[in-house]
């Protein structure tokens, strides 16, 4: 494995990089591809920089082709930030962001955050990046009085969140805080760690707090701490640039912090991935089941190779009870992959555990699209796992989305590489996280349902659907916003609104929210869609409509329909209106209103369509399932 | 190392690290002379001759560096 530094899940930039990068340059139009083919190598920071003034430049045309989604970032720094923000824009097109950076004057940051009328408040940025050092919370000398220790800690976590609440109330914006990396020098050596008001202690005790009691649940928390320490102390900081410029890290260190970023970022607008596909062959065991049997393939204690095929699986399974899906793409014949599963005692992988299993001869690209059409999720939500060269780059030919992490063939180095590479980076970890997997297993399930039922309706019949219709409130309040910041295809308007705005919308009386949930026979489904409608006096008009892709086809939107035309019914209102504002994703709702019964009525300004229904005509259809309708919880 | 081979080598590093199409090599090019060479990209481009010629500057001789041809005395007296 190469160097941490070097990103070396990924592919060395491109032979002809520089040729590429001038040819775009002048080249009549660049599409986001041409960016991306680029951006998802290895880059220095020059690399990085040259690619970055491409997307500049072509701002405009990357965001009317709307593949990427756009970002502003704010930085307000306590030190020299300039290379990050240099490094950013290409870096984000590797996550799918479109990013574009706003900075405050060097020292100037209580001011630009306090003040609504700084620049960086006019800028409206989505996020704001507090970057605080060290040295500017008085955390970089240490303190021997106990109280003194204590008191650094406390003022340097009451100045973060006084900053913090000023981006919120001043600017409007998320906040992506960061801890603080240890410094690679000590002072009493080993005994650093037993004297209170050590630097060490202080940054320790600092970065605990930080996370546990200033960050709330909207912030983000860049772990900058833990990323020095995976780089290596000594090599994350360098004095010379320290000294000579305020730079926050060394120079060759800020590729990987960009990266960091980015996907944090990334992860906040829903572009983590979602499901991990898993070849079998000396990937999940060692040796070919086909031709060693299932005495001869190499899995569990006792030698290396089995144990970094069991460390390999037992990642896996760690992933999958945090909220990752598992699928398995090898080819094999069907019956001989399954046998360790069933028949291997040191399989910590069980049949159970795989939401979709693709055993065949059929080439691996179409398979892996199949598997995201089974799971209702799009090829760029799949990580693809493979120890074969060949594969991996027929995956990467065929599916540039597919995230394919560079492993080689040594199978100690998968499990780092594939925790390096952060593609399963997290914002939030609740309950439907959790029961995720399973919720994704037991759609594989109704699937085969749907082929032995055959009939749609006893099919819907046949699964004791239980639907909850409810306000939004408190306690679903972070499911809502995720669900809105992730939902692409089911997304008549795809708008996006932060914890914040979605706390605003429950108090605001002029707003009628729905958030749906669904039970059936093969388990709760959790919250799968969530609508937002403005009350007019005559009509109702519809600002948000989207609903997850894994209960589509069970009639929940008519369901979801039938409510707010009662309540707007009882209310007085004679119509609902809606609007699709088509994006590269969204086509499967073109149709929505129509299909619901709603006369179109014409065409958006800047695109889409507009619908309107007339309640007077409208009755509620019988629907397969139980209806709960909750009203506002006091 | 031969001077022209040091050359050759820094005029591609220059191009990378300023993002330049073309550069033709001269010795008393200096910062004055590229719009692209600021500050902070004078430090990219310290760090990526150490990185290419494999020894470290310190802060001392990069301050003393007035221009290109410069760098390169210093390269040859390092690599000597």
């Amino acid at each position: 494995m190469s160097d941490v530094l070097s990103l070396p899940w990924l592919l060395p930039a491109l032979a002809d990089f520089r040729a590429r990068v001038r040819s775009l340059k002048s080249a009549e139009t660049v599409a986001t591809a041409d960016i991306a083919v680029l951006a998802a190598r290895s880059l220095d920071l020059s690399q990085l920089g040259s690619l970055g003034k491409i997307v500049e430049a072509r701002r405009e045309t990357l965001l009317a082709e709307g593949r990427l989604r756009p970002l502003l970032l704010g930085i307000a720094a306590t030190h020299t930030v300039d290379l990050v923000a240099d490094a950013l824009p290409a870096t984000a097109v590797r996550h799918g962001l479109l990013v574009d950076t706003v900075q405050t004057d060097y020292g100037q940051l209580a001011q630009a955050v306090l003040d609504p009328a700084s620049s960086l408040a006019q800028a409206k940025p989505d996020f704001v990046l507090l970057a605080l050092d060290a040295a500017a919370l008085g955390l970089a000398r240490p303190q021997f009085e106990a109280a003194a220790a204590h008191e650094a800690v406390q003022s340097a976590l009451d100045y973060v969140a006084s900053l913090r609440d000023g981006v919120r109330g001043n600017i409007g914006a998320g906040v992506v805080l960061h801890t603080l990396a240890t410094p690679a020098e000590s002072l009493f050596g080993s005994y650093d760690a037993r004297v209170p008001g050590s630097v060490r202690w202080l940054i320790a005790r600092f970065n605990q707090r930080l996370a546990e009691e200033v960050a709330g649940d909207a912030d983000l928390v860049l772990d900058l701490a833990s990323l020095a320490e995976t780089v290596g102390l000594a090599r994350w900081h360098d004095p010379l640039r320290w000294h000579d410029a305020k730079l926050p890290c060394a120079l060759d260190a800020v590729p990987l912090y960009a990266d960091h970023l980015c996907r944090l970022l990334a992860a906040a607008r829903g572009l983590s991935r979602k499901c991990l596909v898993l070849d079998l062959d000396n990937t999940l065991w060692g040796g070919i089941i086909g031709d060693d049997g299932v005495d001869g393939i190499k899995l569990g204690q006792g030698s290396a190779k089995g144990e970094a095929h069991l460390a390999v699986q037992s990642l896996a399974l760690d992933l999958r009870r945090r909220g990752i899906i598992l699928a398995v793409c090898s080819k094999n014949e069907e019956a001989a992959a399954l046998i360790p599963f069933r028949e291997h005692d040191e399989m910590v992988l069980k049949e159970d555990h795989i939401s979709v299993f693709v055993a065949n001869w059929t080439d691996k690209a179409t398979n892996l699209k199949a598997i995201a059409q089974t799971l209702n999720i799009g090829t760029d939500a799949l990580v693809f796992l493979d120890d074969n060269p060949a594969e991996r780059e027929r995956v990467r030919q065929e599916l540039p989305e597919v995230a394919v992490p560079e492993v080689g063939d040594e199978p100690s180095d998968y499990v780092r590489l594939l925790s390096l590479a952060g593609y399963f980076e997290a914002v939030a970890f609740n309950d439907e996280d959790r029961k995720r997997a399973d919720m994704y297993q037991a759609n594989a399930q109704r699937a085969s349902a749907l082929q032995k039922v055959g009939n749609l309706d006893e099919y819907l019949a046949s699964l004791d659907m239980e639907c909850t219709i409810a306000p939004f409130d408190d306690l679903g309040r972070a499911r809502i916003a995720q669900l809105i910041n992730k939902s692409n295809q089911f997304n008549l308007t795809t708008r996006r609104y932060t914890e914040a705005d979605v706390a605003a919308i429950q108090a605001d009386p002029a707003k009628f929210s729905m958030q749906v949930r669904l039970v059936d026979r093969f388990g709760d489904n959790g919250m799968i869609s969530v609508v937002i409608f403005d009350r007019g006096t005559d009509a109702w008009h519809c600002d948000t409509w989207l609903m997850s892709c894994r209960v589509l086809g069970r009639r929940v939107e008519e369901a979801v329909l039938a409510h707010v035309a009662n309540a707007a019914k009882a209310a007085g209102a004679s119509h609902l209106t809606g609007e699709y504002i088509p994006t590269p994703k969204n086509v499967l709702v073109e149709k929505h209103f129509e299909k619901l019964g709603f006369e179109a009525r014409g065409e958006r300004d800047s695109g889409g369509t507009l619908w309107s229904l007339e309640l007077a005509k409208y009755s509620a259809p019988a629907l397969p399932m139980t209806i709960v309708a909750k009203s506002a919880a006091t | 190392m031969e001077r022209s081979a040091i050359t050759e080598q820094l005029t591609e590093i220059m191009i990378d690290v300023f993002d330049l199409d073309e550069l033709e090599y001269r010795d008393d090019l200096s910062a004055a002379d590229v719009e692209e060479w600021d500050s902070l990209s004078n430090i990219r481009f310290m760090v990526a001759v150490e990185k290419e010629f494999g020894f470290r500057l310190s802060n001392s001789e990069i301050e003393s560096l007035n221009n290109v041809g410069e760098m390169v005395d210093l390269i040859q007296q390092k690599l000597a």
